[in-house]
């Protein structure tokens, strides 16, 4: 990486503990499992993979929402967990966070104009009310909700979802970031309704020199937002493959992430009836609470290979420039 | 020309809450042939879940059919499916229409076991032959690749999203529908399940020559599935015609926009935008194109009166006064 890392993950894992049943015992769920990742100033990273892979999770751990079970989470050099309060709260201010869901992510009984303006006061950015509607109406301004004073106080019910994830951009914006994690903020929206969010996204990125983790299941969306940044796939709690987006896309290595470009339906009649979708070897996806042993892929990857796949835990190989992938057919290239 | 099996004539379906009638189906005549596969796409609040659930009458309690015929040809006979009482439809869910539910959790009952609720639905179709229905539904669910021992003892959350999908596919068939009905049968799954489910619905198509209708805000099921796609926007239809036409040669703004605003990750790049504004809102809808206050080619014709259906080319129909115009599919 020529920028330097704003944000680096070091070897974190997350496990979260369940208890199976009334009388069960309590089990180990690894969520995440020994990643590490740096992420460099001004940079795009678009962490793609289905429910329940662990994107969600490591945007938790990233806005130190949550606390890695061991490892260590870096911002700007230093661990987050580790931090005096003043660093803390810098931290905090400098890294935010937009969720899916623009219906429960604002508070319903508050006004715009409370939900946007409580961090300025509470990190003191403005003192008084005049200070703090004319900043609202400055950020309302900056996501396109015009004119603004149309809609300073209103409720979010009066909103459309469109308008509500802007209002949830605004407030992400509130205390000036430089590093936002995107957590399927366009997912819950309407197809019409996306592009305008993705198109808004990309022109904060540039006005505004944020850093972004996009997190998406979404191939496409995270192609079209991340054409200039990477791409990484991840399948059950660990990056399978990392690399720059067009590469990824054009030259997948990973057998999942090539099962999933096979796999994937597209808006275009020819093209999607033309796939041919990759034969698993199971179509079931292992349950956290049991993985397989080894690469997590090998009970559905046709490329296994007995003895090995099954047994270790393939490292990171990099058989072209910065396009990394986590494979034993991989190994020695 | 393909046997007509099914004939919607203006049907319009309401909802009365207390800010008033909520009109989500307006005007809407569409016919689904034997043997194809319709897909109806649209975005939150265009009409095509309650147009489906309108199809087999079960509209929640606050909404009504308030006008329109729904003409079933079966057997030989021409039914209205919209004057049946509940015995009727008892007689002709399932047997003759079957519908799929967005929800695969939701849609079983969380404390009986697949075998049971596969049983208290044959029994309330009057099929009451246990080894009989057994029979039938481990060589359904085999069909739809389960392992069917397993999967008939347990209960539905012992079962994985894409699972529990084949599962209400394989209740859908037992009593052999003429028409299937799947609403949004592909949202929520992942892309791999999504593809396995694709698939399946394929071969039961090519099998068993169901009609199928597919109820999708996803562009690309219809893309995949569809030999015929009905665009609906605010209630109405605004563009019907082959999977090619409105995919290669849409006519309608709105079709346009929706297949512009999808980016694709194997095609290559396409040049993309997003419509402006927002869906009108169903209770004070305004005269003219609902779609005028976001279309850019709006004219003021446009806010007058409402445009309907024209043919502008071998089953290919617009709702939009300027589809000379819009001619540049992609």
């Amino acid at each position: 990486m020529e920028d330097r890392a704003i944000i680096q993950l070091d070897h974190v894992s997350k496990s979260f503990t369940v208890r199976s049943g009334i009388f069960g015992g309590r089990k180990h769920m690894q969520v995440i499992g020994d990643l590490s990742l740096s992420i460099g100033k001004g940079e795009v990273l678009c962490l793609v993979g289905e429910s329940g892979c662990g994107k969600t999770t490591t945007g938790k751990l990233i806005v130190g929402l949550i606390k890695p079970t061991s490892g260590k989470i870096l911002f700007e050099g230093k661990d987050i967990w580790s931090m005096n309060n003043e660093e803390f709260k810098n931290y905090r201010k400098a890294v935010q966070i937009i969720h899916q869901d623009p219906y429960s992510s604002l508070n319903p009984v508050h006004r715009i104009y409370n939900i946007l303006s409580a961090p300025l006061f509470r990190h003191g950015i403005v003192k008084s009310k005049s200070e703090a509607e004319e900043k609202v109406l400055e950020l309302l301004d900056r996501v396109d909700l015009t004119p603004p004073r149309d809609f300073i106080y209103k409720y979010p019910h009066q909103l459309s979802g469109g308008q509500r994830q802007r209002v949830a951009i605004a407030r992400s914006l509130t205390l000036n970031p430089k590093f936002i994690v995107a957590d399927e903020a366009v997912s819950m929206l309407d197809v019409s309704i996306r592009l305008s969010i993705i198109e808004l996204l990309r022109r904060l990125k540039e006005e505004m020199n944020v850093t972004f983790l996009f997190i998406t299941h979404d191939l496409a969306m995270a192609k079209y937002f991340g054409w200039e940044g990477r791409i990484a796939v991840m399948y059950l709690g660990r990056i399978v493959e990392i690399g720059p987006t067009p590469r990824v896309i054009e030259n997948p290595l990973h057998p999942y992430t090539k099962a999933l470009l096979m796999a994937i339906p597209e808006a275009d009649p020819q093209v999607t009836r033309s796939k041919k979708p990759m034969q698993l070897r199971s179509l079931d996806i292992p349950s956290l609470l049991n993985l397989p042993p080894g690469c997590s892929f090998n009970p559905r990857c046709p490329f296994w290979i007995e003895g090995t796949c099954d047994r270790e835990v393939p490292n990171m190989y990099e058989p072209e420039k910065d396009h990394y992938v986590s494979c034993f057919l991989f190994r020695g290239k | 020309m393909a046997r007509e099996i099914l004939n919607i004539e203006n049907l319009f379906v309401e909802y009365s809450n207390i800010r008033g009638k909520v009109k989500a189906v307006r005007g809407v005549n569409l016919k689904l042939y034997k043997g194809e596969n319709l897909a109806l796409i649209g975005e939150s609040g265009s009409g095509k879940t309650t147009l489906g659930t309108a199809i087999i009458r079960l509209l929640p309690s606050s909404g009504y059919i308030k006008d329109g015929k729904i003409i079933y040809k079966g057997n030989g006979n021409e039914y209205d499916i919209s004057k049946f009482n509940e015995k009727d439809l008892r007689q002709f869910r399932w047997k003759e229409i079957a519908m799929v539910f967005q929800s695969a959790l939701n849609s079983f009952n969380p404390v009986l076991k697949v075998w049971d609720q596969i049983y208290d639905t044959a029994k309330a179709h009057g099929i009451s032959n246990r080894s009989f229905v057994r029979e039938r539904a481990i060589s359904l669910l085999r069909y739809v690749q389960l392992d069917p021992e397993r999967v008939i003892n347990s209960y539905p959350h012992e079962l994985s999203g894409g699972m529990r999908q084949r599962v209400l596919i394989a209740m859908s068939l037992l009593l052999e529908p003429k028409i299937l009905i799947l609403d949004e049968p592909t949202t929520a799954l992942d892309i791999l399940t999504q593809r396995n489910i694709i698939e399946l619905l394929r071969t039961i198509k090519s099998d068993m020559g169901l009609s199928m209708i597919f109820i999708s805000h996803d562009l690309s099921l219809a893309a995949e599935l569809a030999d015929r796609v009905a665009v609906m926007y605010a209630g109405a239809i605004v563009e019907l015609g082959s999977v090619e036409d409105i995919f290669y040669r849409p006519r309608h703004p709105y079709t346009l926009g929706l297949i512009k605003a999808v980016p694709t990750v194997t095609a290559g790049f396409r040049e993309l935008y997003s419509i402006p504004g927002s869906p009108p809102d169903l209770i004070n809808l305004s005269p003219g194109c609902k779609f005028a206050p976001r279309c850019e080619y709006r004219r003021s014709e446009c806010e007058k009166d409402e445009p309907t259906l024209v043919e502008v080319g071998p089953d290919h129909f617009v709702a939009c006064i300027r589809h000379k115009e819009i001619n540049n599919g992609r």
